[in-house]
């Protein structure tokens, strides 16, 4: 073939592209996981909620989450007659060592344990400059921290408040939905250690996940719907003062 | 001509940078490195699950399964034991505090659900240890023997 200068000049870059793509492979997260056979979300049922912040503590343990910071946390709503506009809200260490009883008596009281609620819109994804944070084929919001620059712009995006700076290192940290674990057949470190199934892993791709059958038979609430962010931590028996 | 040579260096040294600046598994699935969500699905567990702890503790299994405690998972009140499911010999589980476990979720609180097993430890059992009575894999005060 008499290549030409015009032609060099129009096939280099397209070597450069082609060489790149098949250098792209790399191997699965786990030999037997399919990142395209799982759409995982999970059920927070309120109702069940105890306060006891086991939670809290095993995501702290499971994902080495520093003192003072929290990858799931747990609220205590209380409110008084009809005022469902200002509920009194608190989370003592983010509820980590459970809720001292209170001398409340009364009014409308209940326990909302928060994470990231891996939005499939999610808005935090949206503003990384550099592509340091995104949703995974399966349907889980991470960070890959050694591309955060710790710019802290997904820290202001994120509607719900569940990501953070850690002190040490600088960069973004927020929930990963247990992803070493739920990528080898196991459930969150959460919803394990929960004493009362008030939190459950669901993977929405599975037609065999109990999921299914809980979301067409109960009254299910996401976090701010008006965000439109497509959140997929479903929550059964939420009071409408929770936001 | 040599506007021509000078675009055409000027392409090729941008290739190249790219290529050496630019991880290869970066636009795998996306605008991200591909190669993040391996390294993130490889850290090690803490919790081992409680498949793992059946496997060997199963008379606990059985013993628990009869109880209102037979969906309590073992690493709820054990707290997380992979080491242990991993060297069983040398790595023991700590000796857990009843006291302290029971009262966290059983101690009575107006936030949680009416239906749930609440009490005021001081009124409850006058100071008395809660497994003076009640057996924590299975909590009735008439499940038989203490385990």
């Amino acid at each position: 073939m008499n290549i030409t200068r015009r032609r060099l000049l129009v096939l280099l870059p397209a070597a450069a592209i082609a060489w790149k793509h098949i250098l792209a492979g790399t191997p699965e997260a786990s030999p037997n996981y399919k990142l395209t056979e799982h759409w995982w979300g999970m059920l927070v049922d309120v109702t069940k909620c105890i306060g006891c912040g086991n939670c809290v503590r095993a995501c702290q343990t499971e994902n080495d989450v520093p003192d003072g910071y929290y990858r799931t946390w747990v609220e205590r709503y209380h409110l008084e007659g009809w005022a469902f506009q200002n509920p009194k809200v608190d989370s003592p260490d983010g509820g980590k060592n459970g809720f001292p009883p209170g001398n409340q008596s009364g009014g409308k009281n209940f326990f909302v344990p928060k994470l990231c609620n891996h939005c499939v819109e999610s808005p935090c994804t949206q503003v990384c400059p550099v592509g340091a944070t995104f949703v995974t084929p399966d349907g889980v919001v991470l960070i890959d921290q050694k591309y955060c620059l710790g710019c802290r712009y997904c820290v202001q995006a994120c509607p719900y408040g569940c990501r953070f700076i850690h002190p040490q290192k600088e960069t973004a940290e927020k929930c990963t939905l247990c992803y070493h674990r739920i990528t080898k057949g196991l459930t969150t470190a959460c919803c394990e250690s929960c004493p009362t199934g008030a939190r459950q892993l669901a993977d929405l791709k599975d037609p065999k996940d109990p999921i299914h059958e809980f979301l067409r038979t109960h009254s299910i609430q996401v976090l701010k719907p008006y965000m439109a962010t497509n959140s997929k931590v479903f929550y059964n028996g939420l009071d409408g003062s929770v936001r | 001509m040599r506007l021509a040579a000078v675009f055409l260096v000027g392409t090729l040294l941008f290739l190249l940078a790219r290529g050496f600046l630019v991880p290869r598994s970066f636009g795998q699935y996306g605008h991200y490195r591909g190669n993040a969500i391996a390294e993130i699905a490889a850290r090690p567990v803490a919790f081992a699950g409680h498949q793992t702890c059946e496997t060997c503790h199963s008379d606990v299994l059985e013993l628990k399964q009869k109880g209102r405690h037979a969906r309590v998972n073992c690493e709820a009140c054990h707290g997380a034991l992979a080491k242990h499911a991993e060297d069983p010999v040398s790595v023991k589980p700590a000796k857990l505090q009843a006291a302290v476990l029971c009262a966290r979720c059983h101690e009575a609180n107006i936030a949680k659900p009416k239906q749930f097993p609440q009490v005021v430890p001081a009124e409850h059992s006058g100071g008395a240890a809660c497994d003076m009575c009640h057996r924590p894999h299975s909590p009735a005060l008439d499940s038989g023997k203490r385990k």
